[in-house]
């Protein structure tokens, strides 16, 4: 299985001078294709840190950050960016562009991408939805559904440019149990399907079943 | 990336904002559409100024023009003596040589008796100095003793003459001098004068007992046709004093034009209301597209963390900025049509919307609302992606 995230030896601060605060300490982690990685630990811990740094989405200086074969320390916006474009997103909000139907937010996804038409992005797009359950809300507006609906919309947002790692911060904080068992649930039947990786953060301790693995993180160091 | 996805995606994300909310999308369009009118309305009056200021010497029927250096403009001139005129007849391309002579003198209402300061034309009926049928028709009656021919399109506050003519009330007033109206004429009024009449050489001394013919107030050149007329102006200019300007047709007008232009300050308050319009709308439509970015930030940055780069927020933004241009000129230059034809039927002045105008204005309204997308552009740099866990 080949490995797509290598991190080795990474540290990571915030701010300078005497005010540096250190948040990761020497983090060393690797994840392989198809892998469930779930990474918990209290609030402050540096999770959140950790998901950026390896999202390409904030520069780290120390250590060696490898995903998809690409060195993000000291990397060039054009490297983070392209990076970026290869791993799915979801967030806590499930932030869906409101002006947008759900077939158009997850269709946002697929515009970054050249060679494919409108109607087969759309056809496309439309597919992944029917995927999370939601072939019947394509043309519902993110105001028009439930917390629940929308982290799937996000969820088939995040997978349906068939990323090869897909980033989760707390999924289903803004969740109620049912909802966000059932948010995962798809997420985990998808990524094995397409034998995506997914590293999860989150403190929420009822979906910790779905892991192949869970890392936990206190105080900006992995414990065993 | 191709160009349709290059320029496409952003404007109809830019698109699908803008109509996400009607309330502040009609808000955005009433901020283009006010600095719109009043661009529209700023430049008309301007044009409608210049355009009633050379609604006279549109008419006159000459080859070369004599105006005294001191003359600002026809309805301020200096006299200058008619020898002066008659001097250039000693050149052999010079056909013929009338004078003009001009004076603003109140009019009496025939109705109501209040009077009113229009303008009066004085030259010798054969001569034809006026290129319009009305004034050349009449030159029969123009030639009796105190008669005067009255245009038209004068202000209405002189009363409704054609109907008191047709009823055979033609005597009035200008100067405190009985004149009898005998015929209409249309020329159109001007920021001097709210109205014209004609007479001939002979009945404005009469009506300006003070003036004398020897002192004229323009002298019109006609040359034999064919001649050079630059030639001929260069050869005179050369001989007459030099406190006579020599004028060619078109500097006239242009000198008629730029009195108002530079002297009045008047094109200079336009020009002003014109830039305070468009910096008004400029404003209105950067605070528009500012809080836009502000209140889309969080979308703009998850669609940063999915890989979108800074160019296209910034091609969504001035993808933005040309939709509120559009949307809001084109209410915007229907309704100035609608205020242009309701001033020109309130002021009696030409007021055309031309299609170069439409166009010109529209090219401002977009220059507005890119340099409005320019300044609101840094704004984008508060979507960080980072921020988004």
């Amino acid at each position: 299985m080949s490995m797509l995230i290598d991190v080795r030896n990474l540290d990571f601060s915030f701010g300078s001078g005497e005010l540096t605060l250190p948040v990761l300490k020497n983090v060393t982690i690797s994840i392989h294709q198809g892998e469930i990685v779930l990474m918990t630990g209290p609030s402050g811990s540096g999770k959140t840190t950790f998901l950026t740094i390896v999202g390409g989405l904030r520069q780290a200086f120390n250590g060696s950050v490898k995903v998809l074969d690409q060195q993000l320390i000291n990397s060039t916006e054009q490297v983070k960016v392209k990076v970026r474009q290869q791993i799915g997103f979801i967030f806590q909000q499930h932030n869906l562009l409101k002006s947008l139907t759900a077939l158009q937010n997850v269709s946002m996804t697929l515009e970054m991408y050249n060679g494919s038409s409108e109607r087969e992005r759309l056809n496309q797009a439309a597919a992944m939805l029917e995927a999370v359950g939601l072939g019947d809300r394509l043309n519902y507006k993110p105001d028009q559904l439930s917390g629940g609906q929308r982290q799937r919309v996000s969820i088939a947002r995040a997978l349906v440019g068939q990323p090869k790692i897909v980033l989760a911060d707390e999924p289903t904080a803004s969740l109620d149990k049912q909802s966000g068992q059932e948010a995962v649930r798809i997420l985990k039947q998808l990524a094995k399907e397409s034998g995506t990786a997914i590293l999860l953060v989150t403190h929420d301790y009822r979906i910790l079943e779905i892991a192949d693995r869970v890392v936990e993180l206190e105080d900006g160091v992995i414990k065993d | 990336m191709n160009l349709i996805a290059w320029g496409y995606f952003p404007a109809r994300l830019a698109w699908r904002q803008l109509i996400f909310d009607r309330t502040k999308l009609i808000a955005a369009i009433c901020g283009v559409l006010f600095a719109c009118i009043l661009v529209f309305m700023q430049l008309g009056f301007k044009d409608s100024l210049y355009a009633s200021a050379a609604s006279a010497p549109l008419k006159l029927n000459g080859d070369l023009f004599l105006m005294h250096k001191q003359s600002e403009a026809m309805w301020r001139p200096v006299n200058f003596k008619r020898s002066e005129l008659m001097r250039t007849l000693g050149h052999p391309a010079v056909a013929e040589v009338s004078p003009l002579y001009l004076g603003l003198a109140p009019f009496k209402n025939i109705e109501t008796q209040v009077k009113r300061t229009l303008m009066v034309y004085g030259f010798d009926p054969e001569a034809q100095l006026f290129n319009v049928e009305a004034i050349k028709n009449k030159r029969g009656e123009l030639r009796l003793k105190d008669t005067v021919l009255f245009d038209e399109s004068s202000r209405p506050e002189f009363g409704h003459i054609r109907p008191l003519l047709e009823a055979g009330k033609n005597v009035t007033e200008i100067n405190d001098y009985k004149v009898a109206i005998r015929g209409l004429f249309q020329l159109g009024v001007s920021f001097a004068a709210d109205g014209n009449v004609v007479t001939s050489d002979l009945n404005f001394m009469r009506i300006f007992p003070n003036r004398n013919a020897g002192d004229i107030d323009m002298g019109v050149i006609r040359l034999h046709p064919g001649t050079p007329i630059k030639q001929v102006q260069a050869e005179l200019s050369s001989q007459l004093n030099e406190f006579v300007n020599i004028f060619t047709y078109d500097e006239l007008l242009e000198y008629e034009k730029l009195y108002w232009a530079n002297t009045a300050p008047i094109g200079f308050i336009f020009g002003f209301g014109t830039v305070m319009g468009l910096v008004v709308g400029l404003v209105i439509v950067y605070q528009i597209l500012f809080t836009d970015i502000v209140n889309h930030r969080y979308e703009f940055a998850t669609l940063k963390a999915m890989g979108y780069q800074h160019g296209y927020f910034i091609r969504l933004v001035f993808a933005t900025a040309f939709f509120l241009a559009v949307l809001g000129f084109i209410p915007g230059c229907i309704l100035s049509i609608g205020l242009y034809h309701l001033a020109e039927s309130q002021m009696f002045m030409p007021m055309p919307m031309t299609f170069s105008k439409v166009i010109t204005i529209f090219f401002f309204i977009l220059s507005m609302c890119t340099i409005a997308g320019f300044l609101a552009i840094h704004k984008l740099k508060a979507a960080n992606p980072a921020d988004m866990f």
